[in-house]
């Protein structure tokens, strides 16, 4: 049986570059190949990577490995299936960091039953147990009411992590690495689905997930009108507008706006929750946070639990206001 | 044509109970069920039962609902048929307790094989209580048939299905050929309500029940005995949160004052 050794990413390409979640997971990978003392190994897979390659190394992977096949344009479960379960194969890492992520969270767990092993998903830590070299992945689990540690002694141990849960490193471009390409051959006749057409449902304005600063509301804004008045809000702070799960779910705004555990994972500095109760779901997208203001007219609220600063009340009246007072303090 | 489907439908705790009424026992690491909050069909569950009765609406067929635990509830997990499903298969049994991924995914897709004839098979996203979303990428994988996960919508034509799969910044139109697994989320639109019709008919069926003998599963292979992730730990993570409430006369002055507290911190 071959030995198993190294931590290895596998990394994703957004636009031509690595994605967050990437450098993320190299970030952490470091940490784990430094202290288990292996290399930190990344897999990358595209039809065309550039110089991706360079800045995984740059970001702190040692050996990476390179998939390129015009078959690999788009992500779809068979295709990248084959190559990982071919590159795990053949190089054997102990533990294999993906991102919980549209692909990730696909492409995990259909690796991990092909080699017959175990994934966590989703993990927010993720540590070796420095007696046996194991693994340990907590998650959140009920929602993010409860955590959970798991183990497992199948290699490789899959995880996948939650986006921003991981810091990444300052990239070096003089860091040296390998980088080694990896011939897998595909069959197109085995896959057996087919991508007819991607749509972006992009919001105008500062995207989520890099917004310093986002005004969210939940089902107390009652409709679509209400978020004209958060935009106002927004609009004044420089912030993105993100909703709770019932607006997107009664059409008020694109689910794309949606933030918590199956939407969006947002940390900004600034977060104003307006007319949402804190669901355990929520929160799960938010935690991360610095500083959670809350308007609710529920003083049990369970978002109060979270805040740093609240006002009780109804936000048909508490917002204008609030917005106006913002808007002579910032221009002042 | 008539579909033959399948759908996976996991009995949880009520995940929108109040987070206050969230305990976990650290000695046994298992959750204490809130009292007096009755478990429910995990959300995402009934979506996919509803994505299989759409399908069932135009152009008809049967729908199979599969449901694995023990001492599961029959007003819970019967609720698919008053919404309109037509057969309940339950895999209970002590020995289905405490499985992982692995072990769940395993006996579901026995059971699917002893059913023998379908087209899709529908799954949860994932379930509202572990939250992991392995189970229905894992039955594909063990019935080695193709899976397209988080759709939102699911149409059937030609032998083939044609899924909308959710991802990060919009959605992805997928073609996929059958027998498929499909894993829905909420995006697919509510579920319906059970009628009175359908709950009269679902009182009436008897669920069909198989121990793990009967769809041929090997004991070292079930609940915990199957188990490839280990559970260590459950713990609830510490909120250290304290919220300074900030008033005034009226809630508009209340928002002024929370504006001047924000500028205060230096937050705005
Ligand atoms: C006492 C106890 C001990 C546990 N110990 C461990 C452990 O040691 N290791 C570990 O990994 N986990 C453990 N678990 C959690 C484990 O049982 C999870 O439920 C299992 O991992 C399946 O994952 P999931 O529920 O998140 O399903 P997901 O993968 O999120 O489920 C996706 C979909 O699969 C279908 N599905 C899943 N489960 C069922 C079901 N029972 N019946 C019908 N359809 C279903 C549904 O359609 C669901 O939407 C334990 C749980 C308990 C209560
Ligand atoms: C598996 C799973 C995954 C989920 N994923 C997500 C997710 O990713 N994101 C998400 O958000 N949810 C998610 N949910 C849903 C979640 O459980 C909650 O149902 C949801 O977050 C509640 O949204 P809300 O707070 O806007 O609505 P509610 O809980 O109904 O709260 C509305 C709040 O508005 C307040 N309010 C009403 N009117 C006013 C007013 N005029 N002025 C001031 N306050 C007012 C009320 O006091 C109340 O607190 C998920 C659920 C499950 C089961």
């Amino acid at each position: 049986m071959a030995e198993f050794k190294g931590i290895m990413v596998y990394g994703e390409i957004a636009e031509g570059n690595l994605s967050a979640i990437t450098t993320e997971l190299l970030g952490c990978g470091r940490r784990l190949a430094d202290e288990s003392k292996e290399d930190l190994l990344c897999i990358l897979i595209a039809d065309q990577l550039g110089e991706t390659p360079q800045k995984a190394i740059a970001f702190g992977a040692d050996k990476v490995y390179t998939v390129e096949n015009p078959l690999l344009k788009e992500y779809q479960t068979e295709s990248y299936v084959v190559v990982m379960e071919k590159a795990v194969q053949d190089i054997s890492p102990r533990v294999l960091l993906m991102g919980q992520t549209s692909v990730g969270r696909d492409l995990a767990p259909r690796l991990a039953f092909r080699l017959g092993v175990s994934a966590a998903m989703d993990c927010l830590e993720l540590d070796i147990d420095p007696e046996t070299k194991l693994l340990q992945q907590t998650r959140p689990v009920y929602g993010g009411n409860a955590r959970a540690t798991f183990s497992s002694d199948s290699f490789p141990q899959i995880a996948t992590v939650r986006q921003k849960a991981m810091a990444p490193l300052e990239p070096d471009k003089s860091r040296k690495g390998e980088i080694t390409p990896l011939k897998v051959d595909l069959d197109p006749a085995a896959i057996r689905t087919k991508v007819i057409e991607t749509v972006k449902e992009e919001v105008a304005g500062i995207k989520l997930e890099d917004a310093e600063a986002i005004v969210t509301g939940g089902r107390g804004i009652g409709g679509p009108e209400g978020f004209k008045e958060l935009e106002e809000l927004a609009k004044v702070l420089k912030a993105a507008v993100g909703a709770s799960r019932p607006p997107c779910d009664n059409g008020w705004v694109p689910d794309t706006m949606q933030v918590g555990l199956t939407g969006k994972i947002v940390t900004p500095e600034l977060y104003i929750a307006v007319a949402l109760s804190g669901a355990s779901q929520h929160l799960a997208g938010c935690s991360g946070a610095k500083n959670i203001v809350a308007i609710n007219r529920d003083a049990e609220a369970n978002i109060f639990k979270e805040a740093r600063f609240g006002v009780v009340g109804d936000w048909k009246q508490v917002l204008p206001a609030f917005t106006a007072k913002v808007k002579e303090l910032l221009a002042g | 044509m008539p579909m033959n489907m399948i759908v996976c439908c996991k009995q949880v705790l009520d995940p929108e109970a109040p987070p206050a009424s969230f305990k976990v026992d650290p000695a046994s690491n298992q959750v204490v069920p809130p009292p007096g909050v009755p478990p429910v069909i995990s959300p995402f569950d009934e979506q996919a039962v509803e994505a299989a009765l759409r399908i069932k609406d135009s152009q008809g067929g049967k729908i199979t609902v599969l449901s694995l635990g023990n001492n599961l509830l029959r007003d819970v997990v019967k609720k698919p048929l008053s919404m309109g499903a037509d057969e309940l298969v339950l895999l209970e049994d002590e020995a289905y307790e405490g499985g992982d991924s692995w072990s769940t995914a395993y006996a579901l897709a026995m059971a699917i094989k002893k059913i023998g004839e379908f087209d899709l098979v529908f799954c949860g996203r994932q379930a509202a209580d572990w939250d992991a979303g392995q189970v229905g990428s894992g039955i594909a994988e063990l019935l080695g048939i193709p899976s397209v996960t988080v759709a939102r919508k699911v149409e059937v034509a030609d032998g083939k299905a044609t899924v909308e799969r959710v991802i990060a910044d919009g959605y992805q139109v997928i073609e996929v050929t059958l027998p498929a697994l499909i894993t829905v989320s909420n995006e697919l639109g509510e579920a319906r309500y059970a009628t009175l019709k359908g709950i009269m008919a679902a009182a009436k069926k008897q669920p069909t029940i198989w121990k793990p003998a009967d769809i041929e599963l090997d004991p070292s292979q079930i609940g915990a005995a199957g188990r490839r992730a280990k559970l260590l730990k459950l713990f609830q993570p510490v909120r250290e949160g304290k919220c300074e409430m900030v008033e005034g006369d009226s809630p508009a002055e209340a928002g002024a004052n929370l504006a001047a507290k924000l500028r205060e911190a230096k937050v705005i």
